[in-house]
């Protein structure tokens, strides 16, 4: 067999097992909705009159529902640096690494389930966004689709930096905590208040992360605010994040095991 | 002389400023089972790690099955089977889906696959536990599990690397009947153990390692030779009886405090019957007779590091 239908093949077998892991232990993926959907309501309900500067609670949801969306995606690619430490540790990947299999297949299994559980995820917390009465403005189909590219692509790039935090993590709770910054950046970002709303010195440390222009840019294809430059920045983002967290991956990955 | 299954020539491996593995050479023939033998932190794992592929080795000339790890992995890990020192199975899914997960990463057909999966489940006893999570099962049952999702690829060579270390009693039977079967069927194992009695009942040859060197290797009783020993202990409750033996038998080593005496000899029926005759004729009679061999644990204690024979006179050590 030659390295592409076996790498397929393998890939395709180890991500099965990823999403039979998923599908058996929902909870898993579900207690890490909790944190965007309860800042949701928090924000809506309890700080909602207060942050909004009397625009209105609809307005405030549409506002916030971007950045709600982005940072399910940091949150659920945490579960990936969490199951790729749990592997690591408890000897499953010493003996996948002891086959003849495709090597790579070990860490793409894991980077597309999570892949597909950021994005099922993102569906799941947009129900309950439009269950608290956020709506689109007139989204055309093409900026949907665009908007699911997004979601796909920022889940990718965090499913790799996640990955390369399981990695270096000696168990699952190190895993976990080291893997904190995926869903406290958004705070940090303009998810929940504009960039202008805040202190000058602050500005620059929320602009330059991967979520303020990727928010900013959702926030455009949904509700067609102005994107200018902070599609293309997003993009770059991702296709950074994504080479670093692979080469990082990878290159940690295939060091000697001591 | 048949092939070689495994052979090694001057394996070398350092952490460091650490040397784990000091030129051991290594070579087991076919359908034979090596023990490696050797105290906590004597480089067995890593010697384990080298040879299925999982760390490379410093310097030193391997071959697996006739391949090089270093320069062919993948044809050495399609000759092997490892079952690590931690059982590596995925407590998240069932016994029968951990075996299905091998069989594809095996890419049996799914039929193949199906049987495979449940023949080796039924021969290890987990047809019961087959349909519940992993992470429930027992010690004994993990490893079982283990082992036979090892042995779905079907391989020749396989690696144990202290495959009952931390199971009770019974179960570390009935993995030892799991060795034998294997063996009897052709595959050549390579074990790693910290139990003595484990080299001695499953090993056809045995190689003492020791601060990263091979300190002694050979059949157990080719080991047990290097080792003087033996000897019947006779222990007395009455000192009267006791002093009364210690003259009828000079050549005892007497211990007064204990009231025993040890006669040195290798426990022959002819030995025994001297013994007897002479304790005999003074009229005595112990209240506890042993016979001593010499067994694994001498010669481990007497060629590991910093390892004196207790209740053995110097020259034992030589």
């Amino acid at each position: 067999m030659n390295n592409l239908p076996l790498a397929l093949r393998d890939s395709s077998t180890l991500l099965r097992r990823n999403l039979l892991h998923a599908r058996r232990y929902p909870s898993l993926t579900l207690n890490l909705l909790l944190t965007p959907v309860m800042l949701l309501l928090l924000f809506v309900y309890i700080f909602g009159d207060a942050m909004s500067g009397g625009t209105g609670r609809t307005a405030y949801i549409a506002y916030i529902v971007p950045g709600i969306l982005l940072m399910t995606v940091g949150s659920t690619t945490i579960g990936a640096a969490v199951s790729v430490s749990t592997d690591m540790s408890e000897g499953i990947t010493a003996r996948f690494r002891t086959m003849a299999i495709h090597r790579g297949s070990i860490l793409i299994g894991h980077v597309v389930g999570s892949v597909l559980r950021s994005v099922l995820s993102v569906v799941l917390v947009g129900a309950v966004a439009v269950a608290i009465g956020f709506r689109s403005a007139d989204a055309t189909v093409l900026e949907w689709l665009a908007s699911c590219g997004l979601v796909a692509l920022f889940a990718l790039a965090l499913t790799w930096i996640a990955v390369g935090m399981g990695l270096v993590s000696p168990n699952a709770e190190a895993a976990s905590n080291n893997a904190m910054p995926l869903i406290l950046l958004p705070l940090l970002s303009s998810a929940f208040v504009p960039l202008d709303s805040m202190p000058g010195w602050f500005q620059p440390i929320a602009r330059y992360q991967p979520f303020t222009p990727g928010i900013e840019t959702l926030r455009g294809l949904l509700l067609g605010t102005e994107i200018g430059h902070n599609g293309w920045i997003a993009i770059a983002w991702c296709v950074g994040l994504t080479a670093l967290g692979y080469f990082w991956s990878t290159s940690t990955f295939d060091r000697d095991t001591s | 002389m048949s092939t070689s299954a495994i052979a090694a020539n001057g394996l070398r491996k350092s952490y460091g400023d650490q040397v784990v593995l000091d030129g051991i050479d290594l070579a087991v023939p076919e359908g034979t089972v090596f023990s490696l033998l050797g105290p906590n932190g004597a480089g067995k794992t890593t010697a384990v790690k080298i040879l299925s592929t999982l760390t490379s080795a410093d310097a030193g000339d391997i071959r697996i099955g006739g391949h090089d790890p270093a320069a062919d992995p993948r044809a050495v890990r399609a000759a092997i089977g490892v079952t690590g020192q931690f059982s590596a199975v995925d407590g998240l899914i069932t016994g029968e889906e951990n075996m299905r997960l091998m069989a594809d990463l095996h890419h049996l057909s799914r039929r193949e696959g199906r049987r495979v999966a449940a023949e080796l489940l039924e021969r290890f006893g987990l047809v019961e536990a087959a349909k519940k999570p992993a992470a429930g099962y027992s010690g004994g049952m993990r490893r079982r599990l283990d082992i036979a999702m090892t042995l779905v690829g079907n391989p020749r060579i396989i690696f144990l690397d202290e495959p009952t270390t931390g199971l009770d009693p019974r179960s570390r039977h009935s993995m030892w009947g799991v060795i034998r079967e294997l063996v009897a069927g052709g595959v050549t194992v390579f074990l790693t153990t910290q139990y003595l009695e484990e080299a001695d009942q499953l090993a056809d040859r045995i190689a003492v390692l020791d601060n990263g060197t091979i300190a002694a290797e050979g059949s157990a009783e080719e080991l047990k030779r290097l080792v003087p020993g033996g000897h019947v202990r006779l222990r007395f409750t009455d000192p009267n009886t006791y002093r009364s033996a210690a003259t009828a038998l000079p050549g005892a080593t007497r211990d007064d405090e204990a009231l025993t005496l040890q006669i040195p000899g290798d426990g022959t029926q002819r030995e025994l019957h001297s013994l007897l005759g002479a304790l005999h004729s003074a009229g005595v009679e112990a209240d506890e007779l042993t016979v001593h061999t010499p067994d694994l644990d001498d010669v481990f204690f007497a060629l590991t590091e910093g390892g004196t024979i207790p209740g053995r006179p110097e020259e034992a050590l030589r």
